[in-house]
């Protein structure tokens, strides 16, 4: 069903392309909701929808919006399935969305979004941008959750709130590094993130 | 005393990039050279000025839940909160494009040097972010509002200038080929906000 360029759209922006260690997009409001992993899933949920559908609504509306004033219309339809997005978790995922405070809200602003808009869904069918928002959201999604997996489990000991770390590691003198919780280390795991995809991947490094 | 303790809190506490990461796009792409960085994190202070506090009358009279008692008291119910992104992100785009002829006109250099990053501020989180803050912590007076949109401008400002300058230096260093230009910047920004950890607490 899926042709081979269209598999690419989906695909490349999960690893070789990916939004935040590539094109340096959208890690704006991502990396403070990673202290947990639930946040981080729900966060990646949230924006895989918002780029998919946003993308879509531009690509078929791209003929009729006038040059000058796209960055506006961008703006009103990614507001628009945001709002969506928070009265939807507001009403069936009250807790999450509460630790999630205006960082939903902030899905608006993230640079990937607009950015995908501009450099795809412009000028490309429906279809495909679909593709392409599903695929960054998905790529953006895996560094978060790569992150929060790291620091939920090294600061709190626990994944998705439950325990892991048995507590026979504790007895013998194992304990929490809360620095973790901080933000400060979700930038260096981040930074370290992009050392290991670079060292596999040489092509990626910056020639200055 | 209050305004004064918004303002630390805002500036070294509750620090826009070390804190909550907000505006992180541009604060890596233009942190390259210290005088655009200057320029850009000046254009960031001045739009948070006035944004936050624009922000703040559009939520105390027309956003809350019953605030358009002061219309007719009738409206008392009228709850338009789920406008609220709208509304600000409207203001914001206005304002940034406002910024932008004045630039402009007054400085062409810093207009051509900053290139494409002064029509982003509008989508530069930290300006949201700097508003929907604003919302939630609930200041009662417009002075409160302006005081924290300076102060976290200000942080932002700070933040960008101190990347800049230590970016400025690694050139001459030898990074790991992988770590060079972002793996290094992502890693220095950890450091610091390390560093700002030390102001955590302070209340004046």
């Amino acid at each position: 069903m899926a042709s081979k360029k269209q598999r690419e759209i989906l695909l490349d922006p999960l690893f070789e392309n990916n939004p935040i260690t590539v094109q340096v997009l959208g890690i704006c409001s991502a990396l403070a909701v990673t202290v947990k992993l639930m946040p981080a899933v729900v966060m990646a949920l949230s924006v895989m929808v918002v780029l998919g559908f946003s993308n879509v609504i531009i690509s078929l509306i791209r003929n009729y919006i006038p040059m000058r004033i796209r960055i506006i219309v961008q703006l009103v339809v990614i507001a628009s399935l945001v709002i969506l997005v928070d009265l939807f978790l507001k009403a069936f995922a009250y807790d999450v969305s509460k630790q999630l405070s205006v960082f939903v809200g902030l899905i608006i602003t993230n640079c990937i979004v607009m950015g995908r808009l501009e450099a795809f869904a412009m000028d490309n069918k429906p279809w495909a941008s679909f593709l392409d928002g599903i695929g960054n959201g998905a790529g953006y999604g895996l560094i978060l959750i790569i992150v929060a997996f790291f620091r939920e489990l090294f600061g709190s000991g626990t994944l998705f709130n439950i325990k892991v770390i048995p507590d026979w590691f504790y007895q013998h003198g194992y304990m929490d590094n809360g620095m973790m919780l901080m933000p400060a280390m979700a930038l260096i795991t981040v930074g370290i993130i992009i050392w290991v995809q670079r060292s596999l991947m040489p092509g990626l490094t910056e020639k200055e | 005393m209050e305004l004064l303790n918004i303002f630390i809190k805002s500036i070294f506490i509750e620090n826009m990039i070390f804190a909550f990461f907000l505006g992180m796009c541009s604060y890596l792409a233009v942190s390259k050279k210290v005088k655009t960085s200057v320029g850009l994190g000046v254009a960031v202070i001045f739009v948070l000025g006035i944004t936050v506090p624009i922000n703040f009358l559009l939520n105390k009279y027309l956003l809350q839940p019953g605030a358009l008692k002061w219309l007719h008291p009738s409206l008392a119910d009228v709850d338009l909160s789920f406008l609220t992104f709208i509304m600000f992100i409207a203001v914001i785009a206005s304002m940034v494009q406002l910024v932008e002829m004045f630039v402009e006109r007054f400085a062409p250099a810093l207009y051509a040097s900053l290139g494409i990053f002064l029509p982003l501020i509008a989508v530069n989180c930290a300006i949201l972010g700097g508003s929907l803050f604003m919302q939630q912590k609930g200041f009662t007076h417009l002075s409160e509002a302006f005081v924290y949109g300076l102060g976290s401008g200000i942080g932002w400002l700070l933040a960008i200038v101190f990347l800049a300058a230590i970016r400025e230096k690694i050139a001459y260093s030898n990074v790991p080929a992988p770590l060079r230009g972002l793996g290094i910047a992502f890693i220095i920004t950890g450091l610091m906000a390390i560093g700002f950890l030390a102001f955590m607490g302070i209340k004046i």
